[in-house]
């Protein structure tokens, strides 16, 4: 059975394992209806264009998995940033694993979707909040929406400050043949709360897995809230991740992008301006290799007056691997005095990697500021030459310019453990070690 | 020193070098001025190991060795320094965490243990003071946004963290000022021991007011076509090169 035919047939018996209120299951019918009707995205659609899911949904997925799956803390301790201490929401095969994960309700909710789904405290935000800012349009967001039951919920209520960062961790185990999983998050952030929250997507062998997963963020005024996405994961692995940001005034988010690994990975990314003074970052960097493929689909969507984004995307690309960059900046007519700036920088390491960059500027304003760049061009050779020359290895000298390259972005990340981590990845990838830390 | 034996490289189908021979040996400083395109960057080049130019003809030694086939770290581990007549900017990379790689590199290469960081730090002070540097300079990305002078006298820094065998100083004295040129001179001369060697290449007599050189030598169209002692370059100075290319045209 196709994995449409087989995801339309499974969804009453999903609705029966689990309590609904009349609300939801709306919610979920309407969903799933978009989705029946689009079905999954295909090249003949301009967004994706560059990014085939064919081959992958060729898999024969599991959509539920039949038992629950343990795996030990000690066998998966390097995915987490354990040099310090974390909130953890965890999940194994989408499933909440309660033995991995240190949740917590004081002062701030770090914990599951599915009871802020069920338990009648946590109505009020669900009502306010829950597939409110996505695009209820896009089919695979409609899809997760349908089968939305599991995943992170944090609540940072106003003027809290999160004492530590959050993890979010799906592990797939792979007991599976092959695996589709939708985990939803929702995070709302209040007026002067601060949170920083790092997500991360791992199987621990190689059946393939498909992700389909979606997050909402919602910064109140002046809420400033960090994310980051680090996708190294192994390279049966795939996924779509749904983002969805909505902003009030003088709010700061900055989602941060760190695609290394998987087979095959799309983030779609969109930001949305409900107040004057906002402050949207969007940061990536791609080093990626074999046949992999990334694609970033960024949408800043200003509406406000007075208000900023930044995105700073680089890539790195060998061997066969492609990328896409779309980044399409919306200003609005009201939106004056915006500042919107973007950034695609690419490097291609062989002639057999390609990467597909595009800006799409929507300007409805007269008095912005915009700006972008998209670049591709190959390793510096004078430079190249320029480091040889003072006794750096080829290799070495490689790296240090890849490391130089990715280093603005390198720069943004303001948990030292996870900037560390980060350029050790970073170094693995480029198969060297450095001497120092950029 | 170094030793090259009938030099011929091109780039594509245009032949720039067109049979050089020099020696140099230890101790000793030689100066290669020349009208502009007459190869002298090239031979600079070619002599650190750039792979952009063919060599077709000839050979290169150094201390004997024939490193005509030498990556240019390798020729960089045996002790070859460049300093470039236009040196490259590296953003994200400090001149401190891009010496300290150098220098642990090529002492990796000459099996030698890394340098202690504090003897690090301490040599770093050392040589920036030897090259007036304000020590900030060194936190910052490497060339980035760095005047042309500042440039040149970096390259010079460099050259005194390396302590090369044979410098080959390309056009250092341009974008340098007075106060410049005789500070980077100073600690050229500094460096100069009877161990080491030294190939200046200059378009002024300035320079080499500073920098004395032991032999002076006119690269014309890809070729040595006259050499002398330090008064060649005063005659150059005061008459030009056209003398030079009446003479290889007669
Ligand atoms: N990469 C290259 N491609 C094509 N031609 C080149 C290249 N590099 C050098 N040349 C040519 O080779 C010749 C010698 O150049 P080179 O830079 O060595 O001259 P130079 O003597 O250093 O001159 P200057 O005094 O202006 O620095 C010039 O005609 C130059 O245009
Ligand atoms: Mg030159």
């Amino acid at each position: 059975m196709e994995l449409k035919e087989k995801l339309l047939s499974s969804f009453m018996a999903f609705e029966e394992r689990i309590d609904v209120h009349a609300e939801l299951h709306d919610v979920r019918t309407a969903a799933l209806k978009n989705f029946e009707n689009k079905g999954f995205p295909t090249k003949k659609e301009e967004a994706w264009k560059y990014t085939s899911l064919n081959a992958v949904l060729k898999n024969d997925f599991t959509v539920f998995p039949k038992q629950e799956n343990t795996v030990q803390y000690a066998d998966v301790k390097k995915y987490f940033l354990h040099e310090i201490d974390t909130y953890k929401v965890v999940f194994i095969d989408g499933v909440f694993s309660s033995h991995l994960s240190a949740t917590t309700h004081e002062g701030i909710d770090v914990c599951l979707l599915s009871s802020a789904l069920n338990k009648p405290k946590y109505k009020e935000i669900v009502d306010t909040y829950f597939n409110q800012i996505v695009n209820k349009e896009e089919s695979l967001t409609s899809l997760n929406t349908a089968f939305a039951n599991e995943g992170a919920y944090i609540n940072i209520p106003r003027n809290k400050v999160a004492d530590k960062p959050i993890e979010i961790m799906y592990f797939s185990t792979g007991n599976e043949a092959a695996l589709l999983v939708q985990p939803r998050n929702l995070i709302v952030v209040g007026e002067n709360a601060q949170v920083q929250i790092i997500e991360r997507h791992q199987s621990l062998n190689e059946n393939p897995v498909l992700t389909n997963s979606v997050t909402e963020i919602f910064a109140q005024k002046r809420a400033f809230v960090d994310v980051y996405k680090i996708q190294n994961d192994s390279l049966s692995a795939n996924l779509v991740d749904n983002t969805y940001v909505s902003q009030k005034e003088e709010s700061s988010v900055a989602v941060n992008t760190f695609s290394f690994g998987g087979n095959l990975t799309r983030n779609n990314l969109n930001f949305y301006h409900f107040g004057e003074r906002i402050v949207s970052y969007l940061n990536g960097i791609t080093i990626i290799g074999e046949k992999q493929h990334v694609d970033h689909y960024t949408l800043v969507h200003h509406a406000t007056p007075n208000c900023e984004s930044h995105q700073d995307y680089k890539g790195i690309f060998t061997d066969r691997s492609t990328g896409v960059f779309n980044g399409k900046i919306f200003v609005e007519k009201e939106a004056q005095k915006t500042n919107a700036f973007q950034k695609s920088n690419n490097i291609l390491l062989s002639d057999k990697a390609t990467i597909n960059a595009k800006p799409q500027l929507e300007i409805f304003a007269d008095d912005v500021k915009c700006s972008h760049g998209c670049t591709i061009g190959q390793l510096d050779e004078t430079a190249m030459f320029y480091m040889q020359q003072r006794g750096i290895p080829k290799k070495e000298a490689k790296a240090l310019l890849m490391y130089a390259f990715s280093n603005a972005v390198i720069e943004s990340i303001k948990i030292p453990e996870l900037k560390q981590r980060i350029t050790k990845i970073i170094a693995n990838k480029l198969g060297v070690k450095m001497g120092f830390d950029l | 020193m170094l030793s090259i034996k009938n030099l011929h490289a091109s780039i594509g189908d245009k032949e720039i070098l067109k049979g050089i021979n020099l020696e140099v040996k230890a101790g000793e400083i030689h100066a290669i001025m020349g009208p502009n395109g007459a190869g002298k960057s090239t031979l600079s080049a070619i002599i650190a190991g750039n792979e952009n130019y063919e060599v077709t003809q000839g050979e290169i030694f150094l201390d004997n060795e024939d490193i005509s086939e030498l990556a240019p770290e390798e020729r960089a581990h045996k002790g070859v320094f460049l300093s470039f007549q236009y040196p490259v900017e590296i953003p994200g990379v400090s001149v401190t965490n891009f010496m300290r790689t150098a220098i642990n590199e090529t002492r990796k290469a000459n099996g030698q243990e890394e340098m202690p960081a504090n003897e690090m730090l301490k040599v770093i002070r050392e040589k920036s003071e030897l090259l007036e540097i304000d020590r900030k300079f060194l936190s910052r990305s490497l060339n980035e946004g760095f005047s042309g002078g500042e440039k040149k006298r970096n390259e010079i820094f460099q050259m005194a963290m390396l302590e090369p065998k044979l410098a080959i100083l390309d056009e250092t004295d341009s974008g340098l000022d007075i106060d410049a040129l005789r500070i980077v001179a100073n600690g050229v001369n500094k460096l100069k021991s009877d161990k080491n060697a030294i190939v200046v290449i200059t378009h002024y007599q300035r320079l080499l007011d500073y920098i004395v050189p032991d032999f002076v030598h006119v690269l014309y169209n890809g070729k040595i076509v006259k050499s002398g002692g330090k008064e060649l370059a005063h005659e150059l100075e005061e008459k030009g090169y056209d003398w030079i290319k009446q003479e290889q045209e007669a």
